[in-house]
């Protein structure tokens, strides 16, 4: 390879773990970091980038997407679905196993793994079912999936309903040192239920989901994870009572952390009405006071990541009768948009907390190595402009675009992605293939 | 739009001409029993009202009285800019075989004339209509004439003939009304 | 403009700019009244040697029943001929529905055939309002599962109207499974909107949550819900509702919710007995409540008016949504 300096010019650089919080030129030569400092002088053998004005962050980890394959691939596939992540500023991702068939054994695992690697565009690392088939009975083969590079367990879209079974998996992966991620719905609570329980939902006479089939569940599974040892990571927690569960939790130092999405903390159910099926998402959008609890547990420290739950589905399945409709809403190119719309420009978080919460919490949870941009290491970054743009259907690398926030103006735009030291969006063009 | 508006009758020539009127539909049908007065709504109605009112004066007969209201029947109900209010169409009686006139304040196209005979037929089969009108002001655009006419007024299709009666709009006259044409 | 027919001597309906019906939560109280005003002008058509107008000729109306209904089907069917409509019918059993063609296909394909009016049943909430996002024509609203039935609440409300001085404080009470029923969310919007004071009534299990925002007490205690009223609106029991474990019996139903005559002794004089039907007789109204006829200081029941006047309401529907001119009416 020849050798290639790039320079990126007078942009803010932001590292959670380095430090940094100013003003500040990055050369990065052949992939690596190899000088941070104001005012650099430009050399002619440089690229020169001028990101004056934007912000350049470590590069962001979404550890809950649904990229649909193998089974549905009108819907997704591993090279749209890495693009989208791309564009939305991520250079890894974890994908979930509820596919057609489920990724629950090895040989599926590392057929994600060959089929990511042969796009070569983002990092896809998969998680395996929790129970074959995901059931919900007999525990899968954790262990194997794990040597063939599974980095988490859930059985997410289903709750593992029998608490025998979820004893058994935390234990087990406990064991693995790998985590238990948790779909957490009480289905006897949740039956029928298509948005969440309340005066919308009375109104709209469309069945409710109460927010205790959540915090029911989180509860059992805080006192398994308390018994057992096990990590215990709750994946889209939505309302307050989930929140103040996980926050005493933590307190008494049980092995949880937990997620939210950019929808939990965007949106009230509200959202739903008219019949908006975009708007409809398990867990579902809850109320005001929920949206506030969330962005409390974000700012404490109670919830640990930020993730997508990017979840595609083809516009036929969303036109469709409200309670036919499937639950979901894309996310991977939305989520730092929205962090930053609602969260960073607002003043709540500062762009420190935002990677922490979308770069390295996301890295930690799934025993990943944490993204770092300091003098030595390789190149993973992005240069983020709080610049507006409108989203819309064409704007979008994902192969669906069934989102509430279509046509919505948003800030922030991945202007460029360095990826393990490869430029692969430059200007906001894909240069990988 | 407005330009100006001249008063053309006022309360007393009103009245004389619908004085005038029952006269003539008296002399005209000599059997009053099989006679119906139907006012077509809005202003159709009081002036049959007050019609009926002077027959009795006149012959001491109570002659029967109905109130006919023809937005249902229109032609041009999908057509028009605004959307008219449906009134109450009250006819208690069975008009087979009856000899009906039809009262109107101003006659201009005719097209209102026929959705009422229209109307009317869909009560029955009377045996004759007639018409009364208060203002005929021409450019009939239907094979209509008036039987009774309280006063004829040329006009131009720019003009509006306006006829204001005290039990709908708190007093009597008719005005002309020039509108300006865009 | 100058009509060829009197405009100056024409009242207006200025207000009225739906395009379509699908809910009463959208109408404003000067639209329920314009709705009932004219409904009263047809009902007096319906008397006439020949009970129909030339009004809406040349329109065509399309019914989508996806679900079994007698009395609605019926009714805005008639309502259809007597305003001189052409009118067809489409239920789900004989569709393409079952040929997995999808909802919103077969809407778009009718609007295809030049229909100005789709009227719309489908047991999934908020059906209607997805159509009214896809084709251009009218929809109005036969009743979305458990969301709204806007025309029963209508015809419902014209009914009280005509038994009752006047709606503004007027007390109903409506019995039953509020939680499965469109008709009771749709009469809240309506009773309320114009003013009546309204109570819901039923076992706890059948209460939707948060149903008190909407304006209405809640009760529990049947008694209660009967000795205060103006009004009773019954809604149907559903022997569904059991078998899902929302209620233990039909027999304890029937011992605590159910009205008979021992119930009505403490009721109000001319209290007025109303259900959207089927009645399931000896459930939730006995079979001397569901026919009592007016008398002196008692209370009756307007069952069979309510279905009389479902056709003038109905009438007074189609009459509108196809005289708007809006496009963005909704």
């Amino acid at each position: 390879m020849k050798d290639r300096k790039i320079l990126l010019k007078k942009g803010h650089v932001v590292s959670f773990l380095s430090k940094i919080d100013k003003k500040r030129d990055i050369l990065i030569s052949n992939g690596e970091i190899t000088d941070i400092s104001e005012n650099m002088k430009i050399k002619e053998d440089y690229e020169v980038i001028d990101v004056s004005g934007k912000f350049v962050i470590p590069a962001l980890f979404d550890i809950h997407t649904h990229l649909r394959t193998p089974g549905r691939e009108d819907k997704e596939t591993f090279l749209s679905g890495a693009k989208a992540a791309l564009k939305g500023g991520f250079t890894r991702i974890c994908c979930m196993p509820n596919t057609d068939p489920p990724i629950d054994n090895a040989g599926l695992i590392r057929f994600i793994i060959e089929q990511s690697k042969k796009d070569d565009i983002v990092d896809i690392l998969p998680i395996g079912a929790i129970t074959k088939k995901r059931e919900g009975k007999e525990l899968a083969e954790m262990y194997d999936m794990k040597l063939s590079g599974a980095v988490g367990f859930s059985d997410d879209g289903f709750p593992v309903m029998n608490s025998g079974v979820m004893r058994r998996a935390l234990e087990y992966a406990g064991m693995l040192g790998l985590p238990i991620i948790t779909h957490s719905e009480d289905m006897g609570l949740s039956k029928g239920g298509h948005m969440n329980e309340g005066y919308i939902s009375t109104i709209l006479g469309i069945k409710g989901i109460p927010k205790e089939a959540e915090a029911s569940m989180i509860s059992r599974d805080i006192e398994l994870s308390k018994m057992t040892g096990g990590h215990l990571h709750i994946a889209h927690v939505s309302c307050k009572e989930s929140v103040d569960l996980v926050r005493e939790a933590k307190k008494e130092g049980v092995n949880v952390t937990c997620e939210t999405c950019p929808h939990y903390f965007s949106l009230t159910d509200e959202a739903v009405l008219g019949f908006n099926t975009n708007a409809k998402v398990n867990p579902p959008l809850r109320n005001k006071e929920d949206v506030e609890a969330i962005i409390e547990g974000l700012c404490d420290g109670t919830i640990d990541v930020i993730a997508s739950d990017h979840a595609p589905h083809a516009i036929q399945e969303k036109e469709m009768e409200f309670d036919k409709a499937p639950f979901g809403m894309i996310g991977l190119e939305l989520s730092l948009s929205l962090t930053i719309t609602k969260l960073v420009k607002p003043g709540i978080l500062n762009w420190g907390k935002l990677i922490q919460l979308m770069s390295v919490n996301p890295a930690k949870v799934v025993n990943q190595p944490v993204y770092d941009i300091s003098k030595g290491s390789q190149a993973n970054l992005v240069v983020v402009d709080i610049k507006e743009w409108i989203s819309n259907k064409e704007s979008f690398y994902s192969l669906s675009y069934n989102t509430p926030f279509l046509n919505k103006s948003l800030l922030g735009v991945v202007d460029y992605v360095f990826s393990k030291g490869r430029l692969l969006l430059n200007n906001g063009e894909i240069t990988a293939e | 739009m407005e330009k100006k508006a001249k008063i053309i009758l006022d309360k007393e020539e009103i009245d004389k001409f619908i004085k005038r009127i029952a006269h003539q539909i008296i002399e005209k049908n000599s059997n009053v029993e099989t006679l119906a007065i139907v006012g077509i709504r809005l202003r159709g109605a009081p002036l049959a009202e007050r019609i009926v009112g002077y027959i009795k004066e006149f012959t001491g007969k109570e002659i029967l009285l109905g109130n006919l209201d023809i937005t249902l029947y229109r032609d041009d109900l999908t057509t028009i800019v605004e959307q008219p209010i449906i009134h109450k169409t009250e006819i208690d009686f069975d008009i087979s075989r009856k000899n009906i006139v039809l009262v109107d304040d101003v006659l201009y196209t005719g097209r209102t004339i026929r959705c009422a005979m229209d109307a009317l037929i869909d009560f029955g089969r009377p045996q004759k209509i007639q018409l009364a009108v208060l203002v005929d002001r021409g450019h009939r655009e239907f094979p209509i004439r008036p039987d009774y006419v309280g006063k004829n007024l040329p006009t131009s299709c720019q003009e509006v003939v306006q006829v204001r009666l005290k039990e709908t709009d708190g007093k009597d006259e008719v005005v002309l009304k020039e509108m300006k044409v865009e | 403009m100058v009509s060829s027919v009197k405009m100056d001597e024409t009242k207006l309906v200025k207000s009225w700019d739906k395009k379509h019906l699908l809910g009463i939560r959208e109408l404003s109280k000067d639209e329920i009244d314009i709705i009932l005003d004219q409904a009263r002008a047809f009902k007096e058509v319906l008397t006439r040697p020949v009970p129909k107008v030339p009004t809406l000729r040349g329109k065509t109306i399309a019914s989508l029943f996806f679900e079994s209904s007698t009395r609605t089907k019926l009714s805005f069917s008639l309502a259809a001929k007597r305003l001189s409509a052409d009118s067809i019918s489409l239920s789900s059993s004989s569709s393409s529905i079952l040929k997995g063609e999808s909802l919103i296909d077969t809407a778009r394909n009718i609007r295809a055939m030049n229909v100005d009016i789709i009227i719309i049943r489908h047991s999934s909430s908020g059906v209607p309002y997805i159509l009214s996002k896809v084709v251009d024509c009218s929809i109005v609203n036969a009743g979305d599962g458990t969301h709204e039935h806007p025309t029963q609440a209508l015809l419902d409300i014209f009914t009280i109207k005509e038994h009752k001085d006047n709606i503004e404080n007027l007390k109903v009470s409506i019995i039953g499974d509020i939680a499965h029923s469109r008709v009771a969310r749709s009469n809240i919007w309506g009773l309320t909107k114009l003013g009546a004071k309204v109570t819901v009534c039923g076992p706890a299990t059948l209460i939707p949550p948060k149903i008190e925002q909407m304006g209405v007490k809640v009760v529990y205690d049947i008694d209660e819900a009967l000795e205060e009223a103006d009004v009773v609106n019954v809604l149907r029991i559903q022997l569904e509702r059991q078998q899902e474990g929302l209620f233990p019996s039909l027999r304890e139903y029937t011992r605590f919710f159910g009205i008979n005559k021992e119930r009505l002794r403490k009721a109000k004089p001319g209290l007025l007995i109303m259900h959207p039907g089927p009645v399931n007789r000896g459930v939730e109204l006995s079979q001397e409540v569901a026919d009592m006829k007016k008398s002196n200081n008692m209370p009756y029941s307007v069952i069979l008016d309510q279905v009389t006047n479902g056709i003038a309401v109905r009438m007074s529907v189609l009459y509108l949504v196809s005289i708007c001119k809006s496009e963005n009416g909704r």
